[in-house]
């Protein structure tokens, strides 16, 4: 046990050092962010939404964590095959998943940057008092929504990995789990087939938790669904991880782009 | 003839080896999927702040979306030179530089027409919006000068690209820029005057309210003077990425770095 906690510890903080000096991913967790904050704020100032500043903060940093799990667990595997460190991220003695775990978590945790970005760029610029109604609350669901979305990522790197184009899938995923999960806007104001989409991705538990604990509500449901959902996450990730093993070594393709 | 010859032959060809998205499994999700679901995503977000109808962030956003294939087509075909360690092979013919270089902007330009013709056809479909007929081929003629302007612009990143070593990091932050100041999705004059001059020299600002205002009825006439402006800040853009592409060459042999990264 305390063998695999440290593996995850190393591998989480090693990879965390690593994506931040990484220009892309800042861009997508720290910048970008600030840009969508910034439209979004400007856009309810206009509309009928003013005073809607931390919304549109909170829902900035929840795009922006989603992004980097997208790009970053998305592509994942892909990139280890690129820098020739695939061989031994499957050839290493410890369970595939137990290496591959804190990788995707760290994508994630990348996206608190987020966060903290839009929240100090609303704190900075425009004068966002940050007096959170349940401050406890919100760190449990940032935590609940980065573990969730780590484990979401455990996913998306076995399964964009059978796909040529990985990063392709990335760019696609983007905008729309932005929409489907509430992120911005209101789900009511969905067709309501999107419904089921919106209630099996964990941003929008995620978004739902960090909402209710900074500017009041229930935290405490979204984030056991957050958690339900990061669990299933992890069920699904290990038999598609292990598939991808299995059939990466049968066909002897683990190199092979 | 010979230039005339670099400029076609030879932007093709160095769009089909370096345009690295022109697989159609890389290019449909990414040219025009994401697209789409940007054009959907900030007409929600629309409808929820309650601002403006569908009809002003359709416009705003597959006008905008043509920047993709001017910005990142450019980087990749002029900066891509240097990654593939061609650059110097490129540099040492005596070819006309502003046919080698401006030839490969034509299919970007076209790339970005297709990607915005998509992007209104399926708005329209899919969103509430009623666009006479009679404004499309005052759209289509904005669009072509707008995608001329952001390759115009794309092509200064794709300069930088023979110096710098990470111009797609500068890619990708054009693009929120352009979200950003643009008035794709938040009118011009609802943002800060400082954001507002900032947005006034970038392509795709005037472009996006000449089209705006074609889609509300006017005539191409009525908004020359934006179609203008939006043309003459693309051959702004042309002429300095030129000058900078040559100083940049002129640069790199003398310092012989064309092939460090």
């Amino acid at each position: 046990m305390s063998h695999a906690f440290r593996l995850f510890w190393t591998g989480w903080l090693f990879n965390v050092k690593n994506l931040t000096t990484s220009g892309f991913f800042i861009l997508n967790a720290t910048i970008s962010p600030i840009f969508f904050a910034t439209i979004a704020h400007y856009m309810f100032e206009s509309g009928g939404r003013a005073g809607s500043l931390l919304y549109a903060s909170l829902g900035a940093g929840m795009m922006g964590i989603w992004s980097s799990v997208l790009f970053g667990s998305g592509g994942l595997i892909q990139w280890q095959r690129w820098q020739g460190t695939l061989e031994y991220v499957i050839g290493v003695p410890p369970r595939l998943i137990l290496v591959v775990l804190p990788m995707t978590v760290a994508t994630a945790s990348i996206g608190l940057y987020s966060i903290a970005s839009t929240l100090l760029w609303g704190r900075v610029i425009f004068g966002l008092p940050l007096d959170f109604v349940h401050p406890g609350w919100f760190v449990v669901a940032l935590l609940a929504s980065i573990v969730s979305l780590g484990l979401l990522g455990l996913v998306l790197s076995s399964t964009f990995v059978l796909l040529r184009n990985a990063n392709s899938l990335s760019n696609l995923l983007e905008y729309p789990v932005w929409l489907v999960t509430g992120l911005l806007i209101s789900l009511s104001l969905l067709p309501g087939w999107t419904r089921p989409i919106s209630w099996v991705l964990a941003p929008t538990w995620g978004i739902k938790a960090i909402r209710a604990a900074a500017l009041g509500g229930d935290a405490v449901t979204p984030v056991v669904l957050c958690l339900v959902l990061g669990l299933l996450y992890a069920v699904a990730g290990h038999f598609t991880l292990g598939y991808f093993e299995v059939r990466a070594r049968k066909s002897a393709t683990l190199a092979l782009r | 003839m010979n230039s005339v010859r670099i400029f076609f032959v030879g932007g093709y060809l160095a769009y089909r080896a370096l345009f690295n998205w022109i697989h159609w499994s890389m290019y449909i999700p990414t040219m025009l999927g994401g697209p789409i679901f940007q054009i959907l995503f900030f007409a929600y977000v629309g409808r929820y702040a309650g601002l403006r109808s569908d009809e002003f962030f359709l416009v705003g956003n597959a006008v905008a979306i043509c920047s993709l294939g001017g910005i990142f087509g450019m980087a990749m075909t002029i900066g891509g030179e240097r990654w593939t360690q061609t650059l110097s092979s490129i540099l040492v013919t005596p070819a006309n530089r502003l046919a080698l270089f401006l030839g490969r902007a034509l299919p970007n330009i076209a790339n970005g027409v297709i990607v915005s013709a998509v992007g209104f056809t399926v708005g329209y479909v899919l969103l509430d919006v009623s666009l006479p007929a009679s404004a499309i081929p005052g759209i289509a003629l904005i669009v072509v000068v707008a995608s001329f302007a952001c390759t115009a612009f794309g092509t200064l990143i794709g300069a930088f690209g023979l110096r710098g070593r990470d111009i797609f990091f500068f890619a990708n932050l054009m693009i929120f820029v352009f979200l950003l100041f643009c008035g794709v999705n938040v009118p011009v004059d609802a943002l800060p005057a400082w954001m507002q001059d900032i947005g006034r020299v970038l392509p795709l600002t005037h472009g996006i309210e000449a089209a705006r205002e074609v889609a509300d009825g006017a005539s191409l006439g009525d908004v020359s003077d934006l179609v203008l402006t939006e043309a003459a800040i693309g051959l702004f853009y042309a002429a300095l990425a030129y000058s900078l592409l040559r100083l940049f060459e002129i640069d790199g042999r003398r310092r012989a770095s064309f092939e460090t990264m």
